[in-house]
């Protein structure tokens, strides 16, 4: 399987996506530059963490405007996985790929340090080798991954099994603690947590492996069935 | 336009306008000799940012000369942007530590921001890919409204540049005493990585070639930044706002990419960062260090501001910018490499072969100078030195500890104390994680970071007891060294090499400039014989506040090899049956230590002595047991002694510790003697461990149960606490402290 690791002036986590995904799974992962036009040979497309534009104006809402933003809807619209991590997550609702905003933490500061989640939708193809309700624990590093919402859209997300990941605490402030979201089709995954920053026990835990492996088993076995 | 008009010759002559450069008579004599006529006001700008102490080291030059800075290893010591220490398969370490003390008293957020963004921008001036950064932060007491915003601010401006430039910061100190009340200190270190072959310096060689300005674009920010630097804070400071610079760590992230991109292209002839004293350092030093010199049009700077005239923009401190020289003909590739990034690469200038700095502006040479008379030739002061009463008061007095009535709430008092409660507040701020290759986070005695693609891994830490080298500046700088090589010894590396900031107090008082002699005479001797030579670092002098100094603060940045990743060792017990281990003996030493301090309300008498030749046979045994697989945890024992180490080392994994210890409780407990280490160790590994490390001593074991128990020879309990209770104390002291109204 082949993964684009979009890379906006001001992203930070595309090297840490990148070995994920190639040192810890042994998958294909290239780095692809803002100003692009074609994702069309990759299967999958990460969105990284960072500070894209310097999150001026507002998180994502710069990076939402680049050129390869119009080819990451199309491989939304043809259903390949779309995965946004941290500010990936915030260009991903900027960009309206996902519903909600990302609100500054309650305590006003930047937090860096790992968390419980549960796994509350274990039937997608970012979280089928999860068990429902599982517990894992995952870094965060943010200072606005305060997910917002309106009564509407939340009332929807629960209906439509959308919320994948809550916290395990209140810590930033997030609506009903959400974590991560995905989209109605369910191939676009936004979360703040860092799973990438959790594939190696070296490197303080593997609970987000689970995540990529995921992904990939989706689309190994769509693929067998479609060869 | 600029409404002022500049003082002819004449004015900044007969009106001294020189001196309000931070010039002084005699050194303006020395320029009109060297030019053989009286300077332009923009020369007169020029010779005072680079004879400023910052720039020119003129005052702590021969204290400087005393460091050892040379080992088979070192490939680059002091002068370039960073150091380089070899760490075998063709790669190395880069790294170096600086101070931005001055304007983070008077703008927090900026002054700590953009002294994060500077250390960052040395590191990859010499190529190396930033991979970490450290700090170490010294406030007055968490007390008073004003500190308490200095402290937020600071921690939150190195948060906000490290964190969007994506370096993770994974290490630090933070220390609280009254002296630094009106004068913190933010000194901010960056380890970089690079391949041998990609090592580049600040040199502007092969007359013709183009002179390239790159990066953000230059306002009237931060002028005379350098020289704001080299003298004492007062009341007045604040008046000096415009001098501290403003930071913008996303254009330093785009510049960063850029110019690591830049190093792989044979085009490139050197590089220097544009940072204290901006274009006309990297200007004058690129051109003094190649023998060579540069014309520049100022009229093609990329500026901000309209109207600049060539005295600011030579003076200006903007972030974000670096020289470069490039080969001749080859300008159109390096503006297509910068235009991909969205920055400015603008052809100011060329080399000459004149060795002159020869700057035109509006088609009118405004500025001619040898560029050695900037960059060499600042005069060199040996100052006066003489021993302060208070030293000869303080060695008279006799060693004695303070009283103590309950063991138990010394404890919990001392986990509560800021310099030694958790500094968890703090680095929860920092990205700590980002480039996935942190293998210990902020909170044990020193960080590890993994060198992808190898097994190894660097182990660094910032340390300094500035207590101790106030009481005895000399044995307290042979602490200060040993003790930041027994942080990286207990995490399972070997030291390589340190970086340093001499935070000192005016150098033109004796007493002060005898304790900058002294510590570095101490400094130097614990180099020598711990195998940690200099390789960095600055000078950061008139730290003081109307008149009144801090403690010297010579904070020393250490990094260490770790040969295989699976020596690397933290300081929390891990296992219940563990074995515990003292290392060394405590004496009745309580000069500058932290009990002192709480009990007395003051410091006073000796510093605790140390063998440095003890200290380094300790260091060696416990990495060679390390090495073996022989040690389960380890940690040094610091400000507030074994009581406090094993409180540390029970905190962790929330496991219980029961030991005995020997002599007098108070001295056993709290006393803050050198070269002392406690380890756990498994049961099976006791003998080899005790064969290796062979002046262990059992004192204890882990248990499985929930409370730190330390007893006296006689079995009685001094201390039965739960560990959940002393680290709820140790973890809420600061933050209860912040909130609480003063």
């Amino acid at each position: 399987m082949k993964f684009a690791v979009i890379v906006f002036p001001g992203s930070n986590c595309d090297l840490d996506m990148y070995h994920a995904v190639k040192d810890e799974l042994g998958e294909e992962a290239e780095y692809v530059w803002h100003d692009s036009t074609d994702l069309s040979k990759y299967d999958g497309i990460l969105l990284p963490g960072g500070f894209s534009y310097g999150d001026y104006l507002r998180c994502g809402a710069i990076a939402q405007t680049s050129a390869i933003m119009g080819e990451v809807k199309k491989a939304a619209e043809a259903g390949k996985p779309v995965l946004g991590i941290c500010n990936g997550f915030q260009i991903l609702t900027e960009a309206g790929l996902l519903p909600g905003v990302l609100l500054r933490n309650k305590n006003l500061k930047f937090m860096c340090h790992t968390v419980g989640l549960k796994v509350e939708n274990a039937h997608t193809m970012f979280t089928n080798q999860y068990t429902q309700g599982q517990e894992i624990r995952i870094p965060i590093a943010h200072g606005e991954g305060n997910y917002y919402c309106d009564d509407e859209t939340y009332e929807k997300l629960k209906a439509n099994n959308q919320i994948v990941f809550t916290y395990e605490d209140d810590f930033n402030g997030s609506r009903n603690n959400i974590a991560g979201i995905i989209n109605e089709q369910g191939n676009v995954l936004g979360m703040m947590p860092h799973p990438e920053r959790a594939v190696s026990d070296l490197i303080g835990g593997s609970d987000g492996l689970g995540l990529f492996r995921s992904i990939v088993k989706q689309w190994r076995e769509s693929h067998v069935t479609h060869a | 336009m600029s409404l002022m008009l500049e003082p002819n010759t004449e004015q900044i002559k007969e009106q001294k306008i020189y001196q309000q450069m931070g010039l002084s008579d005699a050194e303006f004599e020395m320029v009109e000799t060297i030019l053989g006529r009286t300077p332009n006001y923009t020369e007169t700008g020029l010779f005072s940012v680079m004879w400023s102490e910052h720039c020119s080291y003129k005052n702590s030059k021969p204290v400087l000369a005393k460091f050892p800075t040379k080992a088979p290893r070192v490939l680059q010591g002091p002068g370039e942007g960073a150091g380089i220490v070899d760490i075998g398969d063709g790669q190395a370490v880069v790294f170096k530590m600086e101070s931005h003390n001055h304007p983070s008293a008077i703008e927090p957020y900026q002054g700590a921001a953009t002294g994060v963004g500077g250390i960052i921008r040395d590191v990859f001036s010499m190529g190396a890919r930033p991979i970490a950064m450290l700090n170490s932060l010294r406030f007055g007491e968490l007390t008073t409204p004003r500190v308490k915003y200095l402290f937020e601010e600071v921690v939150a401006g190195i948060a906000g540049y490290g964190n969007c430039i994506g370096i993770p910061t994974v290490g630090g100190e933070v220390q609280f005493d009254a002296c630094y009340e009106g004068n913190p200190l933010v000194n901010a270190m960056c380890v970089g990585l690079i391949d041998h072959k990609d090592i580049q310096k600040g040199v502007a060689s092969g007359v013709g070639n183009p002179v390239m300005y790159v990066g953000a674009k230059t306002g009237r920010d931060g002028i005379h930044g350098a020289t704001f630097a080299s003298e004492e804070l007062t009341d007045a400071s604040e008046e000096k706002r415009p001098a501290v610079q403003v930071g913008d760590p996303f254009m330093e992230k785009l510049l960063l990419e850029a110019c690591l991109e830049l190093v792989k292209s044979d085009a490139l002839v050197g590089i220097q960062d544009m940072g204290a004293a901006g274009l006309t350092s990297s200007s004058a030093e690129m051109a003094s260090k190649a023998g060579s010199g540069i014309e520049m049009d100022l009229d093609h700077v990329p500026q901000r501001e309209k109207g600049m005239t060539a005295y600011e923009m030579m003076l200006s401190e903007s972030q974000e910018r670096m020289l470069i020289v490039v080969k001749k003909g080859r300008e159109p590739e390096i503006v297509e490499l910068f235009e991909k990034y969205g920055l400015d690469a603008v052809t100011v200038g060329t080399v000459t072969d004149d060795s002159t700095l020869r700057l035109v502006h509006k088609g009118k040479v405004v500025a001619e100078v040898p560029v050695d008379a900037l960059a060499e030739d600042a005069p060199v002061y040996h100052k006066p030195s003489s021993v302060p009463a208070y030293f000869t008061e303080y060695q008279q007095l006799e060693n004695v500890e303070p009283k103590v009535d309950n063991y138990s709430d010394a404890l919990v008092n001392l986990l509560q104390q800021p310099t030694i409660a958790s500094k968890e507040w703090v680095y929860d701020q920092y990205d700590h994680q980002v480039r996935t290759s942190t293998v210990v986070s902020p909170g044990s005695d020193a960080a590890v970071i993994r060198v992808r693609g190898t097994n190894k891994g660097l182990a660094m830490t910032t340390d300094c007891n500035s207590r101790y080298i106030y009481l005895d500046p000399e044995t307290g700088g042979k602490i200060a060294v040993a003790e930041a090589a027994r942080n990286v010894v207990v995490s399972g590396a070997k030291p390589l090499a340190i970086t340093d900031c001499l935070n000192f107090g005016n150098p033109e008082k004796p007493e002060i400039f005898w304790q900058l002699e002294k510590a570095a005479d101490g400094m130097s001797e614990a180099c020598t014989i711990l195998d940690a030579p200099v390789i960095g670092g600055n000078v950061s002098l008139y730290n003081e506040t109307n008149g009144t100094a801090i403690y010297p603060t010579p904070t020393i940045g250490l990094v260490g090899l770790v040969e295989d990743l699976k020596h690397v060792t933290t300081q929390d017990a891990k296992k219940a049956g563990d074995l515990v281990y003292l290392i060394g003996e405590s004496f009745t030493e309580f000069g500058g230590s932290e009990l002192q301090k709480m009990v007395e309300g003051r410091i006073f008498g000796k510093a605790p002595a140390i063998d440095l030749v003890v200290e380094a046979e300790r260091q060696q045994q416990i990495l060679s047991a390390i090495r073996q697989g022989l040690v389960a945890s380890a940690h040094d024992v610091a400000e507030g002694g074994v009581a406090v180490a094993l409180a540390e080392k029970a905190f962790g994994k929330g496991l219980g510790l029961e030991v005995a210890l020997t002599g007098s409780p108070t001295t056993a407990l709290f006393s803050e003697s050198q070269s002392r280490f406690i380890l756990t160790v498994s049961p099976e590994n006791a003998q080899s461990f005790e064969e290796t490390v062979t002046g262990a001593k059992k004192i204890g074991t882990v248990t499985g149960d929930t409370n730190l128990v330390i007893k006296g020879e006689d079995g009685t309990a001094w201390i039965n606490d739960s560990v959940e209770t002393l680290r709820s104390a140790w973890k809420g002291a600061i933050p209860c402290l912040l909130k609480s109204e003063a």
